[in-house]
């Protein structure tokens, strides 16, 4: 116990006892400890001197805490539709078969830990994981046997990682395997950037200015609302508040996107100063980057860019040279929750919280971060707003169509010959890019991840911009072959475990319609489930407090809506009803006990 | 403060600045179910039951300001059909058995399901597995009878501040739970109020138990509703 209470004590000294740090705390307890059970809990509540359940409460909401030992070296798997299609459940069973445990389980001497977890971002090259902070990528039966055998030998994980991605893939402080896959650059966001110029531009400028040049460009937030930048930048501005806060949204959440991923490692130093540029604006000089757990293995190399941008005067004291103008950015840690991605609740994350979305009004531009007026904008609209500032919003407007300006950068993944990232302007068809990726054979494109749209062959002359398809970026491709019953399903299972449990149509609803939609797929269900589903679809869309249940239902009802044909195939036609219950599986353990063989007869 | 004009289904109600919908509503004698509501509390719109539409929008009713010239659908076939659901999906996704429950008769959820004339859910049981917590000394807490309304989160606070009841998982998963340690130190008072202002049976006084006979508790005789009906 005396240990044990020492290392929590060294913890959260490391951060003050600040309970705004609760995440960081606990990942340092999980790191020492190994898994963050209930003595540990108990001790973390002394040391922050919050309620025991308080912490409990933040342990059990994170994919990446947890109360049991998750083994030395933790190896995630990601099993979302993509990386299924990329055969992740044969890589599966070679962890299983290597490391002697099953996933869910630990191995018996502690060391390997195998877990499944939902996207972690890296769709373009799967099968992945994440094991102790470091990615692994395009992986194969031999890689497996080898990251194993490291794992069993004691070698330090990243010393498994031979071959690294390119560009900045290779740097010092990143040397990931992972690769940018950037296959179309353009005009915006993959231009060549030099650093310090966007924010000297800026703060040659009045804030108004500024705010008036990010409302000539219309630029729309690029993390999927499609808000007006500008009008959210005004918005905070005009909120009173003796402090304000710039969020960067760095959550990259929704599966199929990894968009920001690459903007992280190639355009860093244009998101640092948008977000610089977004402070000017609103009148604040913190700005607070919200980065996804799963991107850990990115943080040391973001630390030294701020810290370059530090010495380069662009940030810290006069920022960009303006005089009085001090603006810093810090960097927060999520650990492995959808829901984050949600502004409002990436800021109870960010304060240290469960991320339960708040409820509407007060908007974050009036009570955000801490209380204060605060801008929360998406990693890639933070980099258009430096491009914006250096070329001017006219320039950047005459891209893209009538109610989307601009470019936009796609995460495109699935059946296709060249997955990666696509800088396009909007108003690009889903024809025109099917034929860039090489997808041509696609039988249905999941637009905008699994709270987008699933489209079917007739719609492919449908273009990607906010007044038509819109999407935060994720486009992933569906094959000839594909099941996609199998994906929905995938996709309301993601649904199902991501809510954060406030509200009860998703809380519930989403069981109902995982379990309604189970019962179709396996054979038992009839017009009237479809029916059913369909209402049921409308109620959580409605009744839903946030963005996530209000548009978890969309797979299964964009998939009735442009592929009945598949559900029609597997109910039970002209019939009302159909039992679910199984008389043969229900009796057959009583049976075996009392050694009878089932007499199934007449039910 | 100024008076607000607004409308509920076309009726013309005023309310005064800053009152959510729901307390309008009440004031201008119009009843909107709620559940997670509970008076002098933050509203947290964790049941979706008060939901209404405004302007081809929903909102929870709970927890939106009323302004001025809002037009409210509250009693709408639609809006209602989808009340009863949410209803039904608590009754669902818990495990309520009322027969046997110290809280029926006087618990809100069985109060709304008579109030929708509720029969059978329409959605099949999940049948959730929820250990009791009976280990503190003064309450017990059946948690196969929680809504997650989160009123004893939200009220139930130490003198310093510190939660003794918190929300744990997420999900289909969340859970209600307590701080031991501080739920050992709940003053008689804190107790009772904690028990009383559970909608359900979920949080218990032990001890004592069917002091009301049943038949002769709060809903047993008026349905939920009706004190704001008139
Ligand atoms: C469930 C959910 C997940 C979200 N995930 C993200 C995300 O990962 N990244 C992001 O930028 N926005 C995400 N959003 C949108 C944010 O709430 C918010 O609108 C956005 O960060 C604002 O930035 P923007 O205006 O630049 O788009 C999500 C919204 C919801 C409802
Ligand atoms: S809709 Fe889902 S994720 Fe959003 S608040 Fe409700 S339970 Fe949480």
């Amino acid at each position: 116990m005396g240990n044990l209470s020492e290392i929590v004590k060294k913890c959260a000294d490391n951060y003050q006892k600040d309970p705004t740090k609760m995440l960081d705390v606990i990942r340092d307890v999980q790191a020492e400890l190994g898994q963050v059970a209930d003595d540990a809990i108990a001790e973390i509540a002394k040391q922050m001197n919050v309620s025991s359940i308080d912490v409990e409460g933040v342990v059990t909401f994170y994919h990446f805490f947890s109360k049991e030992p998750v083994g030395k070296y933790s190896v995630y798997l990601n099993n979302s539709a993509v990386a299924v299609m990329k055969g992740c459940y044969d890589i599966a069973k070679e962890f299983e078969k290597e490391a002697g445990c099953k996933f869910g389980e630990v191995s018996s001497d502690g060391k390997i830990g195998l877990h499944y977890t939902a996207d972690i971002g890296m769709n373009d090259q799967e099968p992945s994981a994440i094991i102790n902070d470091v990615i692994f990528t395009n992986l194969t039966s031999d890689k497996v046997k080898a990251i194993v055998a490291d794992m069993k030998s004691g070698k330090k994980i990243q010393d498994t990682v031979k071959e690294f991605g390119d560009g900045n893939n290779q740097n010092a402080l990143i040397k990931a395997m992972v690769k940018n896959n950037i296959q179309k650059t353009g005009a915006v966001l993959l231009a060549p950037f030099e650093p310090g110029t966007a924010l000297k531009k800026a703060v040659s400028m009045t804030p108004e200015a500024v705010i008036e040049e990010m409302k000539i460009s219309s630029l729309r937030g690029r993390g999927g609302a499609g808000f007006p930048t500008g009008m959210k930048w005004d918005y905070t501005r005009q909120s009173a508040g003796d402090k304000k806060y710039i969020v960067c949204n760095g959550d990259e959440g929704e599966p199929g996107t990894f968009k920001d991923r690459v903007l992280f490692t190639e355009r860093a130093e244009m998101l640092f100063e948008g977000m610089a540029i977004g402070g000017y604006a609103i009148g604040a000089d913190e700005g607070l980057l919200y980065l996804r757990g799963e991107y850990m293995y990115l943080k040391q190399y973001l630390e030294n860019v701020l810290e370059t941008m530090r010495k380069a005067g662009t940030l810290g004291k006069n920022a960009g040279g303006k005089s009085g103008f001090n603006f810093d950015i810090k960097i927060q840690m999520g650990a492995g929750a959808y829901i984050c991605g949600e502004e409002s609740a990436l800021i109870e994350s960010a304060e240290g919280k469960r991320g339960e979305p708040r409820n509407r009004p007060p908007f974050p531009a009036q009570r955000g971060f801490m209380g204060k007026p605060t801008s929360v904008n998406n990693v890639e609209s933070f980099c258009s707003a430096a491009r914006i500032m250096l070329e001017g919003g006219a320039w950047f407007a005459k891209m893209g169509t009538a109610q989307s300006k601009g470019t936009k950068l796609l995460s495109v993944s699935g059946d296709c010959k060249k997955p990666g990232i696509y800088e396009v302007e909007f108003g690009t068809t889903v024809q025109t890019l099917l034929e860039e990726c090489d997808g041509r054979t696609a039988q249905a494109v999941q637009v905008g991840g699994p709270s987008g749209v699933c489209i079917d062959k007739s719609k492919y002359g449908n273009r990607i911009c906010f007044d038509d398809l819109a999407t935060g970026g994720s486009v992933i491709v569906i094959g000839p072959d594909r099941d996609i019953l199998e994906v929905v399903h995938n996709f309301m299972e993601f649904f199902e475990e991501e809510s954060c449990g406030w509200c009860t149509p998703c809380r519930a609803g989403n069981q109902l319609l995982l379990h309604k939609l189970e019962k179709v797929m396996h054979g038992h269900g009839t017009e009237s489930d479809l029916q059913e589903m369909e209402k049921w679809c409308v109620t959580v869309k409605s009744m839903s407090r946030c963005g996530l249940g209000q548009t978890s239902p969309n797979p299964i009802q964009s998939t009735l809506k442009n592929f009945r044909g598949l559900y029609e195939a597997k109910i039970q036609k002209g019939k009302d009803f159909v039992t679910e219950f199984d008389m043969a599986a229900a009796v057959k353990e009583s049976c075996a006990a009392a050694g009878r063989k089932p007499d199934l007869g007449e039910h | 403060m100024s008076e607000i004009k607004f409308t509920i289904d076309g009726k013309e109600c005023t309310a005064r600045a800053g009152q959510t919908i729901v307390e309008a509503a009440k004031a201008n004698r119009i009843y909107i179910p709620v559940l997670c509501h509970f008076e002098g509390l933050k509203p947290a719109g964790t049941c979706r039951i008060c939901t209404v539409r405004v302007g081809g929008r929903f909102m929870a009713a709970c927890t939106t300001p009323v302004a001025e010239g809002m037009n409210v659908e509250n009693n709408t076939p639609a809006i209602e059909d989808m009340r009863k659901e949410i209803i039904e999906m608590l009754f669902v996704e818990g495990n309520h058995m009322c027969p046997t429950c110290e809280k029926s008769g006087n618990c809100e959820l069985q109060a709304l399901g008579y109030r929708y004339k509720m029969m059978v859910p329409r959605f099949p049981y999940l049948w959730p597995q929820r250990s009791v917590i009976a280990d503190a000394p003064k309450i017990y807490l059946d948690r196969n009878r929680c809504v997650q309304c989160l009123r004893c989160v939200r009220d139930v606070i130490t003198s310093d501040g510190k939660h003794v009841f918190g929300v744990t998982m997420r999900g289909g998963k969340t859970l209600i739970s307590i701080d031991k340690e501080l739920a050992a130190k709940l003053t008689e008072e804190e107790a009772v109020k904690a028990m009383n202002q559970c909608p359900v049976g979920c949080i218990l006084r032990k001890e004592i138990g069917f002091k009301i006979p049943i038949g002769q508790r709060k809903y047993d005789t008026k349905p939920i509703g009706s004190e704001i009906e008139g």
